[in-house]
């Protein structure tokens, strides 16, 4: 019988590695982040994960470490947040490059400056063209079990690209929530060990990364390209098989009453959460409302995107980030979604909650009669202090 | 005399050094000694080009290219690796250049040396960002001219003494090495074969191109820089015990035997030569009063 635990997001990740049995953690602290590498450290010291940790002087040696390990067949894992991801960018890059399938957990908090601590999704959002896919997470149980799944496709050699799994900083991180556990070894059976293709071997050299001409190059960002495009099958079995072995039902997104729904809210992560309450309220009161959460947002989930927003008649899009001069992010893609599509119902794109201000159930009613009021914008701020 | 290097060579014919390329004829002694049972990796450096494009390689053991910073720390991570899913008998070995040691990728190499990471390190110092057209590095010495310190602007600040901030980990292993002496470069491989953590090794790397010197002169130049005591062959035991190797006499050479056979310090006037040579007596006195204290 499954195990029932209360634990906070950060845990919920370290779990995740231990489920997911890793052989190698290279990791450096940063505030919100440190409890997953602390309990890491911790079950490593005490024998309850057989692993190597690597302490390391910053993220950029933390993800350079896990390449490294990754490239000789080991199964690794790191976490970090924020200014860590970002230090790490060009080795982001290299880790999809060299096709090394690390799993990383980024807790989503604001860029500095100023300092800050609290959560926007801006820090992984910016991250989104270096090849990683990206996972969403908005409660404790998702974070614990999309660790796992996340290795499943990483390792998956029609995608052997590596994945990050995101929560917010606070909301998740350090809230505490119920959490189903795994069986370790019904999770092995849905996780069997790493057995990659090609590896760093004596037996058998090979070199890596060599320089490489403008005759090859180009094929091999195109491979990576249809590495993304073959993960979304790939994501679907993975998901599939985590049901039948445990209960659990992830998709490529959530829908939450989107099939009559006229008004369609996208949001990601625990902000999306809260809108499912908002979408009660306004159904209680006969508003025919919607949500749609982008569980991945790499690869961008065209296909499923499309189906739900097919019908709606307002699409309205949350974003918890910024790309200055442009707008939400989560809103560009929205919307390059739909252009080709037959329905072109109006897009609005809502900023709310940056630097990690509360988006209350308030919030998102009040994005919904904005939605009424307005005529579509590309960017509404919410709650500005004049 | 008995042959000490083995004879198996593990560095193919036709890679793409220049002619006389002291960071080449490195890399043959120590994969001799060290043997297949190594991984390397490489950060931006000449070798990232000696070794050839895709799809070759000059190497006959597996290679990892990695980013400019990361040598150190990516073969920490590959033997951490080896220690879980493969031989924790096999070396991994991060081979970087001077810009990639002195100066880029100094933090992590002081990562996986404070760590004791169980691997080797090796610096081919050949004094400048040569591959990139030779700019000044941290490891160019004072007085001599690059790209970036012509010759009405030479380098005005000493060579960084990687030695000094090695020895200040506490490793267990730090060695300096040169091509012109390649049976105590061996020896000091074997040696360091049978030490469990981190070893770095300083090797005396002489570039034809960026020294604006000739090709056939590579062995003569890295003969000279020991016989002046510009670059002594030592050993330091857990930062603390130091070897000095070569050369057996105190007395040196002079410092002109030296640069004159090289275009980047042809500028150097006389007094330059004395200070010059007033900064290597003084360096080699305090290393041998290091070797007394800690016998």
């Amino acid at each position: 019988m499954s195990k029932q635990k209360v634990m906070m997001g950060n845990h919920a990740l370290s779990y995740g590695a231990v489920v997911s049995k890793v052989n190698v953690i290279s990791a450096y602290p940063i505030t919100p982040q440190t409890q997953v590498v602390e309990l890491l450290s911790e079950l490593c010291s005490n024998g309850a994960l057989d692993s190597e940790f690597i302490k390391v002087e910053s993220e950029h040696s933390a993800m350079a470490a896990c390449i490294g390990a990754s490239a000789v067949g080991a199964r690794t894992f790191t976490a970090t947040s924020a200014q860590g991801l970002a230090l790490m960018h060009e080795m982001l890059h290299w880790a999809v490059g060299a096709r090394t399938p690390v799993v990383m957990g980024n807790i989503n908090r604001s860029m500095g400056p100023p300092w800050t601590i609290w959560s926007e999704q801006t820090d992984s959002l910016s991250q989104r063209d270096t090849g990683w896919l990206q996972i969403y997470a908005s409660s404790n149980q998702e974070v614990y079990d999309s660790v796992p799944i996340a290795f499943k496709i990483a390792e998956h050699k029609k995608v052997q690209l590596p994945v990050m799994v995101v929560l917010d900083a606070f909301f998740l991180s350090h809230t505490s929530e119920n959490v189903m556990m795994m069986d370790l070894d019904k999770a092995e059976t849905y996780l069997p060990k790493y057995k990659p293709k090609h590896k760093l071997d004596v037996n058998e050299p090979y070199t890596f990364g060599a320089l490489t001409t403008p005759e090859w190059y180009y094929e091999l960002r195109y491979k990576i390209q249809k590495a993304h495009e073959n993960a979304i099958s790939v994501i679907e079995e993975a998901q599939s098989e985590f049901k039948d072995m445990f209960g659990r039902e992830y998709g490529l997104v959530e829908e939450y009453k989107t099939a009559d729904a006229d008004t369609i809210l996208v949001a990601i992560s625990t902000a999306a959460s809260t809108a499912k309450d908002t979408v009660d309220e306004l159904r209680e009161k006969g508003v025919k409302a919607g949500l749609l959460r982008l569980r991945f947002v790499r690869p961008f989930p065209f296909k499923k995107v499309r189906e739900v927003l097919s019908s709606a008649k307002k699409i309205l899009v949350l974003d918890r980030n910024l790309s200055p001069g442009i707008g939400g992010i989560i809103f560009q893609e929205i919307k390059s979604a739909m252009y080709n599509e037959s329905n072109k119902a109006p897009i609005y794109g809502f900023i709310a909650g940056l630097g990690g201000r509360d988006i209350t159930t308030e919030t998102i009613h009040n994005i919904f009669e904005e939605a009424e009021k307005q005529d579509p914008k590309n960017i509404i701020w919410m709650e500005v202090k004049a | 005399m008995k042959y000490t290097i083995p004879k198996e060579e593990l560095v193919h014919p036709g890679h793409l050094a220049c002619q006389g390329c002291g960071g080449a004829l490195a890399m043959r002694i120590m994969l001799k000694t060290l043997g297949k049972n190594t991984i390397l990796t490489f950060p931006a450096c000449c070798w990232s080009v000696i070794d050839g494009p895709f799809p070759y390689s000059a190497v006959k053991v597996p290679l990892f290219h990695t980013a400019f910073e990361t040598a150190a720390v990516v073969a920490s991570g590959i033997k951490a690796a080896l220690n879980r899913v493969g031989d924790p008998k096999t070396n991994s070995v991060a081979w970087a250049g001077d810009g990639g040691t002195f100066d880029i990728g100094i933090q992590a190499l002081s990562g996986s040396a404070e760590r004791n990471d169980d691997m080797f390190y090796f610096v081919y110092d050949n004094e400048a960002y040569m591959n990139t057209g030779i700019q000044r590095s941290s490891a160019t010495p004072k007085g001599a001219w690059t790209t970036t310190t012509p010759v009405n602007h030479p380098k005005a600040t000493p060579k960084k003494d990687i030695l000094a901030i090695m020895a200040a980990h506490k490793i267990p292993y730090i060695a300096t090495a040169s091509i012109a002496y390649p049976e105590d470069f061996t020896r000091k491989l074997e040696k360091a074969k049978e030490i469990k953590g981190f070893k770095f090794f300083h090797i005396f790397a002489p570039c034809p191109p960026g020294w604006r010197a000739n090709p056939k002169d590579t062995i003569t130049l890295a003969k000279l820089a020991v016989e002046t005591k510009l670059f002594p062959l030592l050993e330091i035991e857990d930062g603390e015990k130091y070897t000095i190797n070569l050369p057996k006499k105190d007395k040196g050479k002079p410092i002109e035997d030296y640069l004159k056979l090289q275009g980047r310090f042809k500028h150097l006037k006389e007094n330059d030569i004395k200070e010059m040579q007033t900064f290597i007596d003084k360096k080699y006195n305090r290393l041998k009063i290091l070797e007394e204290i800690s016998q």
